[in-house]
C-alpha cells in the first residue's frame, strides 16, 4: 500500500473576482522511504496540493478528490481526527523560515508542545528528546539556545529548527515545501544534505518542493513536474534530465545553469506568463508559450498518458528523443 | 527596564509642565471668577478674598507662586469650598474614580476580548454579524444619549437598577454608571480584538501550530491570543484618556462623587486650584498608564527591547 496516495484532487479557492482553480486533477503516489520531488513556476500550485493535504487551505479555499494516507482519507476526516495524524505521522516544513515559527514563544516551547500533544510525553522527557534533535540537526550550542525566541536564531538556523520540530514524532513522511529558497546558497547546501542525511538514516519519506530541478535531482528519485494546478509530467530523476518528454519540462531543464556552458550566453527562459487560473480555457494550458503548439492543442485538454515504464506526460505530441 | 521608566518618567515632566501653563491661564481667560456671585460681593471684601488668594498680582506672578506651591506638594485651598485644601477634596474622589474606571476598562477588555475573538472565531457567520452589528451601534451612540437611556430603561421602566447615586459606593449602584462608561470601550475593544484576530489566524505561525496537530484551543490560546491582544494593549492608552473624558459626563448624570464630577463641578464655580489640581493629576495618570501599557507590550513580545 501506498504511503500517501492523491486521486484527482482540485483545489478551488472563492475570490472576488471569481473562482480560483489553483490544483487541477492531480493524482500522484509516495511509498515508504521514497523521495519525490514536485518542481514547478512560482503559482503552479505546488504548496496548495499539500496544504490540502495537511488540512491547511485558507479559509477561502475547498479541496475535492481523494488524499489517502495509508489507509485513511484524510479530506473527510474532521479536524480533532486530523490532528492525530498531521504533525505526528505526517509533517511539513514551510516555504518561509523567517516566519513559520511563532515569535512570542520559546524554542521550547514550540518544540516540546508537540510531544506531550501527540506522545504524552512529560516535559522533561520532550525537552531532552527536543534537545537531541536540534543537535542532530546540527544547531550548535542546542541545550543552551533551547530557551531562546525565534529571532535569536539566524534563517538558516530557523529553518534547521522546523524540520526539528517536524520530525520530533518520527514521521513516515517529511514534506519540506521549498526548504531552502530563502536561504543562500551555502545554508541551501547545508540542509539539502541534512535532509539526504535523515533520510538515509531515519527511512523517513520526503517530497521535496522547488522551483528549482537542480535541488530536487541532488535528493529525489522520482520527480513530477507541475503546470498551472496540473502535473504533466513524472518520471525518475534521470529519465527526465535525460529525456524530457514534455515542451515544458525541457524548457525549464534549458533554463538551468550549467557548469559547462560559456559564461556570456545567456540562459534561455521560457518566454510569456503562465496562464490566468481564473480563465483557464479547453485547451492544454501551456499552448501560449509552447514552441511546438499545434491547433488541436487549443481546443483537447491533454491528458497524463504513460509513455514509458514509470514515464507520463501530458501533451500530445511525441517528442524525438 | 528599571532605568527606562526613570527615564521615560523624567521625560515627561516638560510636558506635564506645558499642560500646567495652559490650563492655568486658560481658566483664568474664562469669564467670571470664584467670586463673581449672583449678588456681587462687596468691593472691599472681594478684594480682602482676591489678596488672600493673590488673584489681585499680575498673572506671571499667580503662576510663579502656584508652580512654587506645587513643587512642594502643596495644590493650595480650594477657592470655592474654603475650609478645604485641594489635596483633601481630590483625596476623597480619587478611590472612586480609580474603582469606577478600573472596573469599567476591566469590562471592557475581558467583555470586548472574548466577543472579538468570538467574532472572529465565527468570521462572516451569522454571530460575528450581530456581535459586531451590536459593536457598531455601542460605538456610535454618545456616552451622554447612551446613559439617560440606560437609566430610562433599566432604572426607570424596568425599575432593576437605581437610577442614580452613589449609596456609599453599594453594589446596585455601581452597575449602571459602570456599563454606561465602558460600553463604548466594549465596543471598541472587540472591533480591534476581531480584526487583529483574522489577521493573526491568517498568518505562519498559526499555520505552522495547526500543521503540528495542536487542538484548536491551543491553536488560538497559546498561539494566537498574544499576538492578537498586542494592538489591544497599545489601544489601552487611548481607552483610558477616552473613559477619563467620558467619566466626567458619567459622574456628572450618575452623581458619582469621583475626579470627573469635581472637575466639572471646579470648572463651573471657577475654582481655579481644583481645576488645576485635577487636571494635574489626570495628566500625570496619562502619563503613567502610557508607561505601564509600554512595559506590559514588552512582556508580550519578547523582541521588545529596553536600551
Ligand atoms: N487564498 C487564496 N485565494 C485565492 N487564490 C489563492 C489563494 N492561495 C493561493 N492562491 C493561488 O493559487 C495558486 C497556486 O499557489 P501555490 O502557492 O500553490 O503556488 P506555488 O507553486 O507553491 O508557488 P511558489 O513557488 O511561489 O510557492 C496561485 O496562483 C495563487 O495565487
Ligand atoms: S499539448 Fe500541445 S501545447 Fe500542450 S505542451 Fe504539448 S505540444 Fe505544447
Ligand atoms: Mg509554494
Amino acid at each position: 500500500m501506498s504511503l500517501l496516495a492523491v486521486e484527482n484532487l482540485e483545489v478551488r479557492f472563492d475570490t472576488a473576482d471569481g473562482e480560483v482553480c489553483a490544483v487541477n486533477d492531480v493524482s500522484f503516489s509516495v511509498e515508504p522511504g521514497e523521495t519525490l520531488g514536485i518542481v514547478g513556476e512560482s503559482g503552479s500550485g505546488k504548496s496548495q496540493v499539500f496544504f490540502a493535504v495537511m488540512g491547511l487551505l485558507a479559509a477561502n479555499g475547498r479541496a475535492r478528490g481523494k488524499v489517502r494516507f495509508r489507509d485513511t482519507d484524510l479530506l473527510g476526516m474532521p479536524v480533532s481526527q486530523l490532528n492525530t495524524i498531521r504533525g505526528a505521522h505526517l509533517s511539513m516544513i514551510f516555504q518561509d523560515p523567517m516566519t513559520s515559527l511563532n515569535p512570542y514563544l520559546r524554542v521550547s516551547k514550540q518544540m516540546t508542545e508537540v510531544l506531550v500533544q501527540h506522545q504524552h510525553k512529560s516535559e522533561q522527557d520532550a525537552r531532552r528528546i527536543a534537545i537531541e534533535l536540534l543537535e542532530r540537526v546540527q544547531i550548535p550550542e542546542a541545550a543552551r539556545r533551547f530557551d531562546q525566541y525565534p529571532h535569536e536564531f539566524s534563517g538558516g538556523m530557523r529553518q534547521r529548527v522546523m524540520i526539528a520540530m517536524a520530525l520530533l514524532c518520527q514521521p513516515d513522511l517529511l514534506i519540506a515545501d521549498e526548504p531552502t529558497t530563502a536561504l543562500d546558497v551555502t545554508v541551501q547546501a547545508q540542509i539539502l544534505d541534512l535532509l539526504a542525511q535523515l533520510r538515509d538514516t531515519l527511512n523517513t519519506a520526503i517530497i521535496l518542493i522547488s522551483h528549482d530541478f537542480g535541488v530536487v535531482a541532488g535528493l529525489c528519485e522520482r520527480v513530477a513536474v507541475m503546470y498551472a494546478g496540473r502535473i504533466v509530467e513524472t518520471a525518475p530523476v534521470r529519465e527526465i534530465f535525460y529525456r524530457p518528454q514534455h515542451p515544458y519540462t525541457r524548457g525549464l531543464l534549458q533554463s538551468l545553469p550549467r557548469l559547462d556552458a560559456d559564461d556570456h550566453q545567456e540562459l534561455p527562459t521560457i518566454p510569456g506568463q503562465p496562464p490566468n487560473l481564473q480563465s483557464l480555457g479547453e485547451g492544454c494550458a501551456f499552448s501560449e508559450r509552447c514552441p511546438l503548439v499545434q491547433p488541436h492543442c487549443l481546443t483537447d485538454r491533454p491528458l497524463l498518458r504513460q509513455i514509458a515504464e514509470d514515464h507520463s506526460k501530458a501533451c500530445h505530441r511525441d517528442l524525438a528523443a | 527596564m528599571l532605568a527606562y521608566a526613570v527615564r521615560r518618567l523624567f521625560g515627561a515632566i516638560p510636558t506635564i509642565f506645558v499642560i500646567i501653563a495652559i490650563s492655568f491661564f486658560m481658566i483664568r481667560l474664562a469669564p467670571g471668577g470664584p467670586f463673581s456671585l449672583e449678588r456681587p460681593l462687596p468691593a472691599n471684601i472681594m478684594r480682602n478674598l482676591e489678596a488672600i488668594y493673590h488673584l489681585d498680582k499680575p498673572l506671571m506672578v499667580q503662576f510663579w507662586i502656584y508652580l512654587q506651591n506645587l513643587v512642594q506638594g502643596n495644590l493650595g485651598p480650594s477657592m470655592v469650598y474654603r475650609d478645604l485644601s485641594v489635596a483633601e477634596i481630590i483625596g476623597s474622589g480619587l478611590p472612586v474614580s480609580i474603582q469606577f474606571g478600573g472596573a469599567a476598562i476591566l469590562l471592557a477588555l475581558v467583555v470586548g476580548g472574548v466577543l472579538g475573538s468570538y467574532a472572529a472565531l465565527k468570521q462572516n457567520q451569522m454571530s460575528d454579524y450581530s456581535v459586531m452589528a451590536i459593536a457598531m451601534v455601542g460605538i456610535t451612540i454618545p456616552n451622554f444619549v447612551m446613559a439617560p437611556l440606560l437609566q430610562l430603561i433599566l432604572g426607570v421602566e424596568l425599575g432593576w437598577l437605581p437610577v442614580g447615586g452613589w449609596g456609599e459606593g453599594a453594589f446596585r449602584n455601581k452597575v449602571l454608571p459602570v456599563i454606561a462608561l465602558a460600553l463604548p470601550q466594549v465596543a471598541v475593544v472587540a472591533r480591534l480584538t476581531r480584526g487583529s484576530m483574522i489577521e493573526v489566524l491568517r498568518t505562519n505561525p498559526i499555520r505552522t501550530a495547526r500543521a503540528k496537530g495542536l487542538p484548536e484551543r491551543i491553536v488560538i490560546g497559546r498561539h494566537a491570543l498574544r499576538a492578537a491582544l498586542l494592538p489591544v494593549v497599545s489601544y489601552l492608552g487611548p481607552a483610558a484618556a477616552a473613559l477619563l473624558t467620558g467619566s466626567v459626563v458619567i459622574e456628572t448624570i450618575f452623581g458619582v462623587p469621583g475626579v470627573g464630577r469635581l472637575f466639572v463641578q471646579g470648572a463651573l464655580n471657577r475654582d481655579y486650584t481644583l481645576v488645576m489640581g485635577t487636571v494635574i493629576l489626570i495628566a500625570c495618570f496619562i502619563v503613567i498608564f502610557n508607561l505601564l501599557v509600554d512595559l506590559i507590550y514588552g512582556v508580550l513580545d519578547p523582541k521588545v527591547r529596553y536600551d
